[in-house]
């Protein structure tokens, strides 16, 4: 049976600072994904975004004794990842194609896709490649400034001051951005998922 | 107050967080119950932000958790005297 270890994660970071380095790979095991997905926002590139990660959680450990517990640990460990992946892209100038952070907040608010009737979208759509293509894309797509802001505050679900902090906004931007963030992905996703679950239905039936 | 369709769309995220004052989500409550389309741009905003923060969304590569802690040892490895 694998170990599974009683020890609080403040008692764990603790013991890797003490010289118990093997723990570092159990403190970290819950916070990989979370830290892939934001490299890879940043990244959009599976190979790069993997080399970002591996990076950062290495930057990590070295100064984990530095962690001072005010702010959560995925926190610390999620702007250690921002900093890898900008520092790797302005290496790469790719900082010239978009702007890495600042985009005014003040310009037109985003209209959302009207639509009369919406049915419910069921989560299993999610199970096949196309739609999980589909949604990547248009996340990606998403200028930089409110992807990281959706993907913290509803993919991770950090909370609004949590996100402010580890992006150094302040809480109103986050409430902006994360607004705007969400209006343009109703506005690619809703008609476009609209169809999807239509052809999906068609292709069903045992003559077409 | 009466507000527009317009007014409702500012208030949609804040109002999925349940972060709006008492007033305004009322005023926004009694628009959403009479209009068609507002009430179909919030069930949809809801929709896709379950659908887009599914974890299958952004799947870990496959070998991913290996390499990362191939990674590490090797690091624990340079470390030792």
């Amino acid at each position: 049976m694998p170990q599974v270890s009683t020890r609080t994660e403040s008692e764990m970071i603790a013991a890797v600072i003490a010289g118990e380095i093997h723990l570092y790979h159990e403190l970290i095991r819950p916070y990989e994904r979370s830290v892939y997905v934001m490299a890879l926002s940043y990244m959009k590139n599976e190979a790069d975004a993997e080399d970002v990660v591996q990076e950062a959680f290495i930057r990590a450990f070295r100064k984990l004794s530095s962690f001072r517990g005010e702010s959560k640990f995925s926190t610390w460990l999620i702007s250690i990842t921002i900093n890898e992946a900008r520092t790797r892209l302005r290496r790469q100038a790719l900082v010239r194609m978009e702007p890495l952070d600042q985009l005014p907040d003040q310009d037109k608010s985003v209209s959302p896709a009207l639509l009369r009737d919406w049915r419910e979208i069921p989560s299993e759509a999610v199970e096949r490649q196309e739609v999980r293509n589909l949604i990547q894309r248009v996340v990606e797509q998403l200028p930089n400034i409110y992807r990281q802001v959706f993907l913290l505050r509803d993919v991770e679900e950090l909370t609004t001051s949590e996100t402010a902090e580890t992006l150094n906004i302040s809480i109103p931007s986050v409430k902006v951005r994360l607004h705007r963030a969400r209006m343009m992905l109703q506005k690619q996703l809703a008609p476009q998922l609209r169809t999807v679950n239509q052809t999906s239905k068609r292709r069903w039936l045992p003559w077409s | 107050m009466v507000i527009n369709c317009k007014h409702v769309w500012n208030y949609i995220s804040e109002y999925l967080d349940g972060t709006l004052p008492d007033e305004t989500r009322d005023t926004v409550q009694k628009h959403l119950d009479h209009c068609e389309i507002c009430s179909a741009i919030l069930d949809s905003t809801r929709n896709v932000i379950i659908l887009v923060a599914d974890d299958r969304i952004f799947e870990l590569p496959v070998g991913f958790s290996e390499r990362l802690h191939a990674r590490i040892d090797l690091e624990f490895m340079r470390m030792a005297p």
